[in-house]
């Protein structure tokens, strides 16, 4: 298990900021030959924690950073992020395929990093989410 | 009010509304809320029948779903009807986890979408 590429950053509360970050992970990615497939369960899960740091752990505020790191090796992508926010119960998220919450416009990010990577766990506080995939490996419903 | 640049591209097929999404990635925030806009203007208009083609795009958000929930319900306040179609697998499979091809009615081409509508 090789490691290809690590690095860590701290950057501005933004969502264009964000996107940057994670054009850079994908795109270590597709230079290492990752299937298209993966990168696509990556991004999303990207997107959509990146988007949880930055809306609803620092709740949008402008003088608070989001903390990201990433290690790169041949068979595995992990992805640390962290934000300064007051952090969250993960269990208290209610599930959004319930019939109750089925028409309901938001509260999908967190079931689809789930599902698209191999390993998630957030630390106790609620405001760090190290979340990781294995080449080529696709969860199991 | 719809602002910014279209991100639909709209035809009239007989009494339908075909509305194609131009961009590749429905990821950003302000995009999307551009792009819900367009889309709930159509309602307010008074189309009744609206398919919505995904054939260009690669990826959305669960932000997208959300505008596309909110759509679906407003579609159907108007006694309205609204597809889906187009959808590659990649994203068939977001729509398959979230539970939410059970909420939309959605077809694998335009051409099926447009039957029976």
């Amino acid at each position: 298990m090789a490691q290809l590429v690590q690095f860590d950053i701290w950057i501005p509360n933004d969502t264009a900021e964000a996107r940057d970050v994670q054009e850079r992970i994908i795109g270590l990615m597709e230079q290492n030959a990752w299937p298209m497939r993966d990168c696509f369960g990556v991004r999303l899960s990207l997107e959509e924690a990146l988007v949880n740091a930055i809306k609803h752990g620092n709740r949008m505020d402008p003088d608070k950073k989001v903390y990201v790191a990433c290690e790169l090796t041949d068979d595995e992508v992990k992805v640390v992020i962290e934000d300064q926010g007051d952090g969250f119960k993960v269990e208290g998220v209610p599930d959004p395929t319930d019939d109750e919450n089925l028409e309901k416009p938001s509260g999908r990010g967190i079931m689809l990093i789930r599902s698209f990577m191999t390993g998630f766990r957030y630390n106790d506080k609620g405001n760090q989410l190290t979340m990781s995939k294995k080449l080529g490996v696709v969860n199991e419903e | 009010m719809s602002t910014g640049t279209r991100r639909l591209e709209l035809e009239e097929v007989g009494d339908v509304t075909v509305a194609k999404f131009t961009d590749k990635k429905i990821l950003d925030e302000g995009n999307i809320q551009i792009i819900g806009n367009q889309l709930f203007a159509l309602i307010e208009e008074g189309r009744q029948k609206i398919v919505l083609d995904f054939s260009n795009v690669e990826y959305l958000s669960s932000a997208a779903l959300g505008k596309l929930i909110t759509m679906d319900k407003k579609v159907k306040a108007a006694k309205g009807k609204l597809r889906l179609c187009a959808i590659r697998p990649d994203i068939y499979e977001v729509f398959a986890i979230t539970k939410l091809n059970k909420l939309f009615d959605m077809k694998d081409n335009l051409e099926a979408a447009l039957q029976g509508l």
